[in-house]
């Protein structure tokens, strides 16, 4: 069962996957979820925020500065890393793997904490695996767009049909054992050089 | 002490090839330069950089195996292989990448408060300036100021809590010190959200360079022989890679050599400024390999001869060679500052993380090397009795 009751504190300067994290949260019923996308005076906000858990994205140097709190005894309550057994290795090999990291209060029990985590993880990937669909989305249109504009040149100035111009792409991509996309770029850049 | 962390088998790199770690500070130079140079390709080895934004990343990534090896900062192998705040990890330190390299610098306006701090690099007249400073604070109910270091275990938050003690400053009680990640320093000076820092290299240099700091003291002035940091890999990597991890070392004692001397210092400082390495002027980076550093914006640059060093011999031996009293050294400061609190396994950890056995078996490098390291009060630690220094001349308010 969640427990709904923690404070979480999320820190992630990508304000769209912050936003998916808090979604899932929410979801399975946390209420007190605070956002974090600048670092700036990041001490003092944690202090106010007095969170019983901190998540944060591994891109983020502030990791060190939380890292400096376990080790101030006059703060009332200080955060500590989640892993500090042997036996949590798998668990940290998800979370770097996933680009995040966890610390929680100290005197907390991680297994309160554990499905937050999971989530967290779960819901990083599942970011990363958007962002490189969509960037591979992007390039290719980027190339079929490309290979559009060569077979223009090539119909052009050879005086060919589309389909000609095609199989000519394709074939020298093949014998130049090139891709397509890469042999389209080359004649078009010839075609800006020679213009 | 035993390990019992598995490194995953799929993440290991090839044989030939290392991926090591860094983060943006002109002191990974050796690294930079090992591959830049040629010097790794020579002994065979392939060296996969890899920027880092954080030394808790480098650490979980050595823990992981997804790093053959890392830039630490000197202090943090002996924290890894006690488990402090973390997973303990047996990290060992085979090569001391370099001595030197950080300052202590106060903002403009601290600096104005404080008044006289004596001459530029004198400890204990700068030292008893932050003393009256927060006396004359407490005496008018003002904040107290924060001081920033680098991280938890490193040799810039020791040198800082060093600097104060000797002074009669309690730094858990006076002042608030905190960590600030080095590329943001400067910004955190501008701010007011720090009021003094100890940073490395080149790091106080902008602080001067954008008006908002003024250097007090580089810290070899106050530990004048000390590793700042060094090259970290897993024991368990040592043990099953010996032969690549002896070639690393000599590739490394090549490219530190040639990053010692004086006519590289400009095409060194040209390599080390590019945007994939640290990103700033190279100008800035050249005044910390020579030493001349810029106290005060406007002011002609101060000579600190042996600021930052990279190879040769030190006051205490050769530079790059680990030497157990400098890990007992770290370890005592951990122990002062109870960051841990049993110093026979502290002391252990130390003697194991900066043992010589892999330089000395890389290099076959006849060495002598001295059983003592001196401070600035004069104080002298004794490797064969680390002991007697905490019980007697350490913390002075105690």
């Amino acid at each position: 069962m969640a427990d709904t009751s923690l404070t979480i504190l999320v820190i992630d300067e990508n304000p769209a996957r912050a936003q998916i994290l808090e979604d899932g949260l929410r979801d399975a019923g946390h209420v007190d979820v605070v956002r974090l996308e600048t670092t700036h005076e990041l001490l003092k906000r944690v202090f106010e925020i007095d969170p019983d858990v901190i998540l944060i994205d591994l891109a983020s140097p502030s990791r060190d500065v939380l890292e400096q709190m376990f080790q101030v005894s006059r703060t009332v309550k200080r955060p500590v890393a989640m892993f500090v057994d042997q036996s949590d290795t798998a668990m940290i090999e998800a979370s770097v793997d996933a680009g995040v990291s966890a610390y929680i209060v100290d005197g907390l029990k991680k297994e309160r904490v554990k499905s937050i985590l999971d989530m967290t993880v779960s819901r990083f990937n599942a970011f990363d695996h958007l962002t490189r669909e969509l960037q591979r989305a992007r390039d290719e249109l980027a190339e079929r767009k490309v290979i559009e504009r060569a077979k223009g040149i090539l119909m052009k100035s050879k005086g060919i049909t589309e389909e000609e111009a095609y199989g000519l792409l394709r074939k020298t991509a093949m014998n130049e054992k090139l891709r397509l996309a890469d042999i389209a770029r080359s004649v078009v850049t010839a075609a800006q050089l020679l213009g | 002490m035993t390990f019992d962390t598995a490194t995953p088998s799929t993440r290991r790199s090839s044989a030939g090839r290392l991926r090591i770690g860094f983060i943006p500070l002109v002191d990974c130079a050796p690294l930079i330069v090992a591959r830049e140079l040629g010097f790794a390709a020579d002994e065979g080895l392939e060296l996969d950089l890899v920027r880092e934004v954080s030394w808790a990343n480098i650490r979980d990534r050595i823990l992981l195996g997804h790093f053959d090896a890392a830039h630490m900062l000197a202090p943090m192998p002996i924290a890894a292989r006690l488990g402090l705040g973390h997973v303990r990890v047996p990290i060992i330190a085979p090569f001391v990448l370099n001595q030197g390299g950080n300052s202590i610098a106060a903002t403009t306006a601290l600096y104005a408060e404080g008044g006289d701090w004596g001459g530029f690099g004198d400890p204990l007249a700068s030292g008893r300036a932050l003393a009256r400073l927060l006396e004359a604070r407490r005496a008018g109910g003002a904040e107290q100021p924060t001081f920033a270091s680098v991280h938890p275990f490193s040799c810039h938050h020791y040198q800082l809590r060093h600097w104060m003690a000797a002074a009669g400053i309690d730094p858990d009680r006076d002042l608030r010190l905190v960590v600030v990640p080095p590329p943001h320093m400067v910004a955190a000076m501008e701010a007011g959200d720090v009021d003094g820092v100890c940073v490395g290299a080149p790091w106080t240099s902008r602080a001067v360079d954008a008006g908002v700091g003024r250097l007090l003291l580089p810290t070899a002035a106050l530990w004048p022989s000390a590793p700042e940091k060094v090259l970290g890999v897993r024991e368990d990597f040592a043990e099953r890679r010996g032969e690549e991890l002896a070639a690393l070392l000599r590739a490394l004692d090549r490219a530190a050599a040639w990053a010692e001397e004086p006519e590289n210092r400009p095409r060194l400082a040209e390599i080390m400024a590019r945007d994939d390495v640290i990103g700033v002027p190279a100008a800035a980076v050249m005044r910390t390999l020579s030493g001349n550093l810029l106290v005060e914006k406007g002011a002609a640059p101060v000579p600190v001869p042996g600021f930052l060093r990279f190879h040769g011999e030190g006051e205490t031996g050769p530079i790059n060679r680990p030497r157990a009293t400098d890990g007992l050294w770290f370890a005592a400061q951990m122990l002062r500052w109870r960051q841990t609190s049993d110093a026979e396994t502290a002391f252990a950890a130390a003697r194991e993380a900066f043992a010589p056995t892999w330089w000395d078996a890389a290099l076959d490098r006849p060495s002598r090397e001295a059983a003592t390291l001196r401070t600035f009060e004069g104080a002298v630690f004794d490797g064969g009795d680390p002991e007697r220094w905490l019980a007697g001349a350490g913390p002075s308010f105690a």
